[in-house]
Order: C-alpha cells, then sequence, then structure tokens
C-alpha cells in the first residue's frame, strides 16, 4: 500500500494578515505556518492504515524551501519520506499538475488530500488531480477503512451521510472526522524525522489557469451602539437611519 | 477543528535563535498543554487533585528526560529543547512541569550519569514512557538549604545496606515507583541510592492542603530500616556532588519553564485590557495598564533571552551553576511579579477560576522556593563574585 498524502503550508488560523503588493501578497513576517488541518487529520487517517497494516506513506507540498519545516512536521507525525516539488504554488491548477506528474512516476495506492486548504479554501486539488489521471474523486470524507483491494469510505452530505467503496487507486479529500483528532508529533518522531529523506524535485512546465487581481480583508466591524431600554425612538432612528435596516 | 492556537511574547525576535527543529518541539508541546491540559487543569487544581493520566501522555509525547539518548528509550534531543518543552509544559501548569522535571533532572539524569549500564536498561526506558515514576528524595525536616547535614543514614551491613531517615517535600513521593535517594554512608559520604516502592519499612505519605501546585503530588519518604540490595546504589558517584548536579539540571529547565508561566498571564491579561471597557474605552489605552503590560513584556523578553543564552551555553558544555542559579532565580521572581501585575490588571475577576492567573502566581510562590531558595541563589551569584561563601 503506497499512501501519499498532500499537505498545504498555510498561515496559522489566529495570524493577523497584511497584504503587500496591492492586495496580490501578504507580509510573512511573524507569521506562523502550519500543516492545513483537514490534510493533518488525513495524514493522521493514513498512519492509522499503515500501522493496522503494511506500506509506506509519501507527503508532498509544492511550495518554496520555506515550507520544509512543515513536511519536517508531517514526517515527524510519522510518514516515511517526503516531496517538495520547488515552485511557487500560484494556483490550483499548477499545483495539481505537479502532484499528478509525481503520481504517474510512483504509482500511489490512495491519494489524500483535505477537503480544502484553510488559507485559500479552493477545494480543488484533489479533483483536479484525479481528473488527470483519470482516477475517481471522492470527496469531503470521513471516515476511511481499507477492505481487502477497495476502501469503503463515508462522505458527508447535507443533513447525512453517503457509504461508497472503490478501487485503487483513488483521490480522496479529508475532512473532519477522517480522524479524531490530528496526531501530535512526538520527541522521538521528532528526531527520527531529521534523518528521512525529503527530496526536492523542480516543477513541471504547467500554463496558468487563473491570475489573482488582489485580496481583500472584510470591512472591520462597526462598534457596538448601546441604546438604554427606555429609549425606543432612539433605537428606530438608528435602525432607520443609520443602519437603514427599516 | 479542535487546534488551537497560541502565539507566543516574541519582542525580541528569540524565535529566530531557535532551529526549526526546536520550534518543532515546541509546537507539539503546546498542542498537547492546548489540548489534554488546558481544558482541566483549573478543575484538578481546585480540587486538589493529580490529573494521572497525564504520566502516559507526557511518556507518549516524549517529555520525560528528553535528553537522554535515544538507546535508552528517550528521543536524545538538546538542553534547549529541553527547556522549550518546560516552557511549554508550565505555560499549562508549574505542577505539570514539576512532574517532567523531577522525572527528567532528578531521577532519570542522575541514573544515565551516575548508574551503571544494567541499572540504566533497567529503569531509563520505562521512565522515558511513563510506565515508571520517580521522585528524588534530598531534603529533609531539618536540612533545606542545608543538604550536607543529612541524617538519612546508609549502614553497610554486608550482603545489603540499611537505610534510615525521612525526607520531605518530595513532589511525585506518593505515586513513585521509584525514588533516587540521598544518604550519608558509614564514612558520612552522601551516596545516591535507587529506593523501589514496595521495599519493607518504606513508606511515602502525602504532604495535604497545600496551597500550591495543587495538581502536583507532594508527600515525604519515610525509611524505617530499608534492606537496599548493593545494586541498587549509583556506583559513580560519591558527595554532595552528584545532587547538586540534579538540582543544576532541574533549576536550568525551571529557568526556562516559568517563561511559560510568565507568558500565559501576559497573554491573558494583555487580552482582557483589550476587552475590558471601563469609562467607555478599553481598559488597555489607560496609561498605568500600559506601563504595567509594557513592563511585563520587557522582562519576559528579558528573561527569554536568557534562557536562550543559558541553553546554548549548556548545549556547548560551557554553562556553569552559578549561571543556572542566576537565571532560575531572575526568571521565576520575573514570573511571579508578572502573575500578580497581570493579575492587577484583570481586577477583581483575576481572582477567578476562570483565569490562569492566581493559579499560576500561586504555584510560582513554591517555585520561588524550591530547588534551591531565591535567597540561597543570590548568595550563589555572591560567591562566585568574591570567593566568600555567605552560607557555610
Amino acid at each position: 500500500m503506497k499512501i501519499l498524502v498532500c499537505i498545504s503550508h498555510v498561515l496559522d488560523t489566529t495570524a493577523k494578515i497584511s497584504f503587500t503588493d496591492g492586495g496580490k501578497s501578504y507580509d510573512k513576517n511573524n507569521i506562523q505556518f502550519i500543516i492545513s488541518p483537514y490534510e493533518e487529520l488525513a495524514l493522521t487517517r493514513a498512519l492509522e492504515l499503515k500501522e493496522a497494516g503494511e506500506g509506506t506513506i509519501t507527503v508532498i507540498n509544492v511550495g518554496e524551501a520555506e515550507t520544509e519545516p512543515t513536511l519536517r512536521k508531517a514526517l515527524a507525525m510519522g510518514a516515511d519520506d517526503a516531496i517538495r516539488v520547488n515552485a511557487n504554488p500560484t494556483d490550483a491548477m499548477f499545483v495539481a499538475k505537479q502532484i499528478a506528474e509525481v503520481v504517474k512516476q510512483e504509482n500511489y495506492d490512495i491519494i489524500f488530500t483535505g477537503k480544502e486548504s484553510i488559507d485559500y479554501n479552493g477545494g480543488q486539488v484533489g479533483e483536479m488531480v484525479a481528473e488527470m489521471l483519470d482516477i475517481p474523486s471522492i470527496t469531503s470524507v470521513s471516515h476511511i477503512d481499507l477492505n481487502g483491494n477497495t476502501a469503503d469510505l463515508q462522505r458527508e452530505m447535507d443533513g447525512g451521510y453517503e457509504k461508497v467503496s472503490c478501487d485503487f487507486p483513488f483521490v480522496a479529500s479529508g475532512q473532519k472526522g477522517i480522524a479524531p483528532e490530528a496526531r501530535i508529533p512526538a520527541m522521538r518522531g521528532i528526531m527520527m524525522a531529521r534523518k528521512k529523506p525529503l527530496k526536492v524535485i523542480e516543477a513541471v512546465e504547467a500554463n496558468l489557469a487563473t491570475e489573482v487581481k488582489n485580496h481583500t480583508l472584510p470591512e472591520p466591524k462597526g462598534a457596538c451602539v448601546m441604546i438604554e431600554p427606555d429609549n425606543a425612538k432612539e433605537l428606530i432612528r438608528l435602525l432607520h437611519e443609520e443602519a437603514k435596516a427599516l | 477543528m479542535d487546534y488551537t492556537a497560541y502565539k507566543n511574547p516574541d519582542y525580541f525576535n528569540v524565535d529566530d535563535l531557535l532551529t526549526d527543529e526546536h520550534k518543532l518541539v515546541r509546537q507539539s508541546v503546546r498542542e498537547w498543554v492546548n489540548r489534554r491540559l488546558k481544558p482541566v487543569i483549573d478543575k484538578y487544581n481546585h480540587e486538589h487533585k493529580f490529573p494521572e493520566f497525564i504520566i502516559k501522555e507526557l511518556g507518549e509525547l516524549g517529555a520525560f528526560g528528553p535528553y537522554i539518548p535515544e538507546k535508552y528509550g528517550a528521543a536524545g534531543l538538546d538542553f534547549t529543547a529541553y527547556g522549550v518543552i518546560m516552557q511549554e509544559l508550565e505555560r499549562g501548569d508549574s505542577g505539570i512541569r514539576s512532574v517532567a522535571s523531577v522525572q527528567s533532572s532528578l531521577v532519570m539524569y542522575p541514573i544515565f550519569e551516575f548508574g551503571n549500564e544494567e541499572q540504566r536498561q533497567k529503569y531509563l526506558p520505562k521512565l522515558a514512557k511513563g510506565e515508571l515514576i520517580g521522585a528524588f528524595g534530598l531534603t529533609e525536616p531539618n536540612h533545606g538549604s542545608d543538604p550536607g547535614s543529612m541524617e538519612t543514614k546508609l549502614t553497610d551491613k554486608g550482603e545489603y545496606y540499611l537505610l534510615n531517615g525521612a525526607k520531605m517535600w518530595i513532589t511525585n513521593s506518593p505515586i513513585a515507583d521509584i525514588a533516587i535517594v540521598w544518604a550519608k554512608d558509614d564514612e558520612g559520604i552522601v551516596r545516591g541510592i535507587i529506593v523501589e516502592k514496595g521495599m519493607k519499612g518504606f513508606s511515602a505519605p502525602e504532604t495535604h492542603n497545600k496551597w500550591s501546585l495543587r495538581a502536583s503530588v507532594t508527600g515525604e519518604l519515610v525509611f524505617d530500616d530499608v534492606k537496599i540490595p548493593k545494586e541498587n546504589i549509583l556506583p559513580n558517584i560519591k558527595g554532595l556532588k552528584g545532587p547538586m548536579m540534579c538540582l543544576n539540571s532541574a533549576r536550568y529547565g525551571i529557568a526556562w519553564g516559568v517563561i511559560g508561566a510568565a507568558s500565559d498571564c501576559y497573554d491573558t491579561a494583555l487580552n482582557y485590557a483589550l476587552e475590558r471597557k471601563q469609562f467607555n474605552k478599553p481598559i488597555a489605552s489607560f496609561q498605568l495598564n500600559q506601563k504595567k503590560l509594557a513592563e511585563i513584556l520587557t522582562e519576559i523578553t528579558k528573561a527569554q533571552l536568557m534562557a536562550w543564552r543559558m541553553g546554548a551555553l549548556k548545549d556547548a558544555g560551557k554553562v556553569t551553576p552559578s549561571q543556572i542559579s542566576m537565571c532560575k532565580r531572575n526568571n521565576v521572581e520575573m514570573a511571579l511579579k508578572v502573575a500578580r501585575e497581570s493579575r492587577q490588571i484583570l481586577g477583581a475577576m483575576g481572582i477567578s477560576g476562570e483565569y490562569p492567573i492566581m493559579r499560576h502566581m500561586i504555584n510560582l510562590e513554591s517555585v520561588i522556593t524550591y530547588e534551591g531558595t531565591h535567597d540561597i541563589h543570590l548568595l550563589i551569584t555572591g560567591f562566585d563574585i568574591t570567593g566568600i561563601a555567605a552560607f557555610k
């Protein structure tokens, strides 16, 4: 069993972002980066599947050298080896193309992604990889078990679940529930990660499908105005004239 | 997602002085503290109970003896990593950090440093995993800052030793499977002994009614004609230097650890000051609160730099016991002052169990006394400067 887990290197959920370059980029100083949480959960489940049977887990990231600590964390969690495609991950199509090229050469049985990375929330890479490789894509997977030459998966749906089975190879995008909680790297794992291979490969050519014009932050919330309970007239006036809600 | 983010204060970019591996170590322990300890610690502290589940989990995490080599079941990390681990644990609670300090520096360290290979193989892997828990017996009812006058006696009976005496203020004692005990032999030389739970004549009663470190267990070690096999003596150390070397290692961890407690108080006070409004504006806008917050951050930053440098010196094998004393003393006092100032920023809410500050504060009242009192550490620096010991 060969499993590939795609790892996004994303901003910490509480990071305060200030945009630069006309809103095209952001200031990375004093920002913590993490493994995107859905992918961290998918990697945790992949580790459990490996521990229950046999196999290897490779983690892959499309990114520049700054993402290597994130890949080292994945290795410390228990992945066997890592690949970094040395490129700026410009858009989902570009990233998917790079991952698909690696999968073509290595023949993985399962390719895990998260249901979306928590920075850009694209949710496209896994499905694009499946399309490029002409293999099934199962999205929003909240449970997966292996059963001989097939896998039994559970998908989250609006108000319920869908159970599907699928032959290898396939792409599965994990979401909350696929593992109870992300595995915390133990100290020994961190030490062992030092010695595990982290291969850097160059990107293949890929045309950009989209161009980011800029990013903006939501307007800051207005200050809360307190109205005395016996001053309903003022409340109505504000709702009419300021909030224009009536 | 149960991911809980926290970013430590880092005004002087001290993080840039840490390696990626140190940061990964820190992030692991931080996640464990956020997920497993923070949600329950106030309850355990309030009920004066020890959260027993932490032993197995800290063992799995690798927080026990992380600098002991891998061949003994530990992680083989450097001392800066050990400091970082202690810092994150103490951001959770000083009592929990104390459990890990004792296991690492006062039990695993002497077995590794002063024990023979058989003793290392027998105890270290189990201690690293948390399958065994250890205690350290040096302080006695009549001998705290003056351990050289200890009365606990080790009498040679030919095929075995007899151990008699009592130790007190012993972290982990009631739950410990083994205790590293220091006693004087027939020649008056201090020796280290591995005492095992269940040995006839050995008891470890709990010390109740503590106002500090309420989530860790403290007790006595009482020895009444305890028959000690000769193979339980640590063969490679004689004299008071043995326990002092252990204490140096523990003090090193404390000097890092308390930065975690201080950082948790600062984080709590800053967030509270930004949210709490009086006179229609956040209390963070008032100059006296800004003074408190600015001074707290300044003191934390100084302590971080001192701890980092101490770590670099220790990793290079160059740190002196006096440097560790200075850093322990400075950083614990800093943390205690930070806790008190932070408590004031929260006003009445500062005394509530809803916030961690008061718990940190009362814990730090122990930390400023144990592993060498605040005053003794000052006198160690005085001795180092003048060459004249004021405590003998």
